[in-house]
Parts: structure tokens; sequence; C-alpha cells
């Protein structure tokens, strides 16, 4: 069983409150990630460049707002390029601080060639070794939508592995539709939000 | 014979308060290992260390979006491992970001034979990053004139820090 991307992201969007969501990859798609459900865009933190750092720029938002919610929604192939900072988060451990891992076992907009360890790696133990408070796995859209609430109300740091149906992307990437707001403007609009 | 003190962690330390810096991203390197100490004594200033440079800069982007003051601490290798980052989440969204970089293999006499030296300059020339060098107590003031650089002009400015420190 996986979950459909555009149904994890609007089950994140619907149970964020005033949490900051912050997306990259196949989450930050304008079809089908959260660019195209949510309802909460001054909050929203669609990042671009830089790949792999989310959970990085997430922990940084964490330590400077520990009063908001802040909820990384991160890719497997992105986490796989930064896994010391499974560690980095652990050790640091903000209590704001939910990582979601959309786990669809490939590089969605190269092509689809699977990542390393495909289906064989195991994100959320490694979280838990890495001192996140907890860890949770999930692959059907019905527990997702049912456990939401209780892992938000629950202290950070935490690790949530979605297992992720994989929309692949073969167009090539002249043609790909673009985000209306580019990181630097999404950056400005933050800024502004949480200095109000 | 040994080598006279030139430069001393509070000397730094005194800067980034100066600036009201809140907190110091970092990786331990030999140029800037004696700051740690004071720094994980100190109340005013958090440190966040990392497993890998380029995690440096993209906390540190979280934390100035947030409305944190941070600077990153790291050696001149990290530079070279964490251009996605600086390019991404430094030049590319005008952060203004100070990087205070230990400039390993520097030799202010004769010939710099680490790479490591050699090639730093040219990377930020490249980048179009400017930067300041650090060798003695006397030159940590040019840290407020990176942080007011970057303040100005939106985009990350660097430190050198061209010896070690001293105890």
């Amino acid at each position: 069983m996986a979950i459909e991307n555009i149904d994890a992201v609007r089950l994140l969007d619907e149970h964020r409150h005033d949490a900051i969501i912050l997306t990259t990859m196949s989450a930050n798609n304008v079809h089908h990630g959260l660019p195209s459900v949510s309802k909460n865009e001054h909050l929203d933190f669609p990042m671009g460049g830089a790949m792999g750092k989310a959970s990085s720029l997430g922990l940084g938002l964490a330590l400077a707002q520990p009063d908001r919610k802040v909820l990384v929604v991160d890719g497997d192939g992105s986490l796989l390029m930064n896994l010391g900072s499974l560690v980095t988060v652990g050790n640091k451990a903000p209590e704001n601080l939910y990582h979601f891992v959309f786990e669809n076992g490939v590089y969605a907009i190269t092509g689809g060639q699977p990542v390393p360890g495909s289906g064989d790696t195991n994100f959320a133990g490694m979280a838990r070794e890495a001192g996140y408070a907890s860890v949770y796995e999930i692959d059907n859209t019905e527990d997702l939508a049912t456990s939401l609430d209780g892992i938000l109300e629950q202290k950070g740091p935490t690790l949530v592995c979605l297992k992720i149906v994989p929309v692949i992307e073969n167009t090539p990437v002249q043609f790909r539709d673009r985000p209306s707001r580019t990181t630097q403007i999404a950056m400005k609009d933050l800024q502004g939000a949480l200095a109000d | 014979m040994q080598q006279e003190t030139v430069l001393h962690p509070a000397s730094i330390i005194a800067e980034l308060k100066k600036n009201k810096v809140t907190h110091v991203v970092w990786l331990p390197d030999s140029e800037t290992n004696f700051m740690y100490q004071q720094l994980t004594e100190d109340p005013e200033v958090d440190l966040v260390p990392v497993c890998r440079e380029g995690e440096t800069m993209a906390i540190a982007a979280g934390l100035w979006v947030g409305g944190k003051r941070p600077v990153c601490l790291i050696q001149n290798t990290g530079i070279f491992e964490s251009g996605d980052s600086i390019r991404g989440l430094g030049l590319d969204v005008n952060n203004p970001l100070v990087m205070l970089v230990g400039y390993r293999g520097w030799d202010r006499h004769g010939v710099c034979r680490d790479s490591a030296a050699r090639f730093i300059e040219h990377i930020l020339h490249a980048w179009g990053i400017t930067f300041y060098l650090v060798e003695t107590d006397e030159d940590a003031n040019r840290i407020s004139l990176a942080m007011e650089e970057a303040d100005r002009t939106s985009k990350p400015v660097a430190v050198l820090v061209g010896t070690e420190f001293g105890a």
C-alpha cells in the first residue's frame, strides 16, 4: 500500500493549524504537491536549490521559532543527500520539528531511477537511533488521516516516513510548469508573516 | 621556538556579541578549535554543531528567516563542500550571511603549499563573495565590517581566519 502524493500534502495542510510547512521535491510539485492544495500559502516555504538541505533549513527555522511547529516535508532521495542531518537534528532536539519523509523509492523528477537502497532503507530506524524523540511509518491514507493530530501533539523531533506513490516526471526540465512563488519570494512572505 | 599567540577567541566572541549574533553554526577545525569551550559556556550565543559543512548555510538560512542572526564557522575545506548551499540558500536568496572560515594552509610568508589555501580566494572571487582577513586581535573588528557589508548588500560575506586561535 502507499499514499498518493497529493493526498499526503492535502492532509498535512488540513492538520497544520498555524505550522510552517517547508517542502522540497515531490511535495513541492505545482501539480500534486503542497502548492496545488495549500490554504495557508503565507506559511508555506517551498525550497528550491541546495538539494538535500530541507531538514537543515527546517532545523534552523525550528530553533528560531520555538513556539511554532515546523513541518519539513522531505524526499527519500533528498534525505539520502544529507543523512548526517538526522544526527544534527537529534543532537539539538527541537521539540517543535516534525520531519516527514515522502518515501517513493525513486528520483521522481529525473525520470524515476531508484534511489540507492530503495525499499530496503529504514529511515525511521535511522532517525530513532540518531536521537529523534519518536518515529512513525505510515503506508495508507486512512492511517495518516487518523494519526496526524496525535503525532503533531507530541513533542518532537519526530520523523514520519510515508510510503508514497511516485509521480514520475519525464517532461524536459525547460518545459515543466514552474511554481508561481520562488524560494526568495516565499522567504520574504514567511519573514513577514512571522514578524506580524 | 613557540609562536606568540596573536588571536584570541575572546576577541572574536566580543565582535559576535557586538553584532548581536544569536547562533554560531559550526563544524570544528584546527584554526577555530579554541573557541569551542568559550562558546559552549556562553549563554548569549547558541552553538549549533553539524555533521557536514553544507548543513551550516541551510541551518543559518532557517534561523535568519525565523528572525535570528546566525554566523557559520567552518574551514576553507568546508566551503568547497558547501557550494550548492552557498548558491541556493545564500546568494540566490539574498541571505546576509557572514561565514567565518578557517584559512587552512595560509602563510603570509613564503609559499602556500596547501591547495585548500591556494583555491579558496579564487572560489570566493568566482562567486562574487567579498572576504576579510583576520590574523590578530587587532583585525577582529573586520567581523563588524563583514556584518555591515552583508546587511547592506544582502549577500554572504566571508571572514578568513588566517591564524590558529590561542587559548
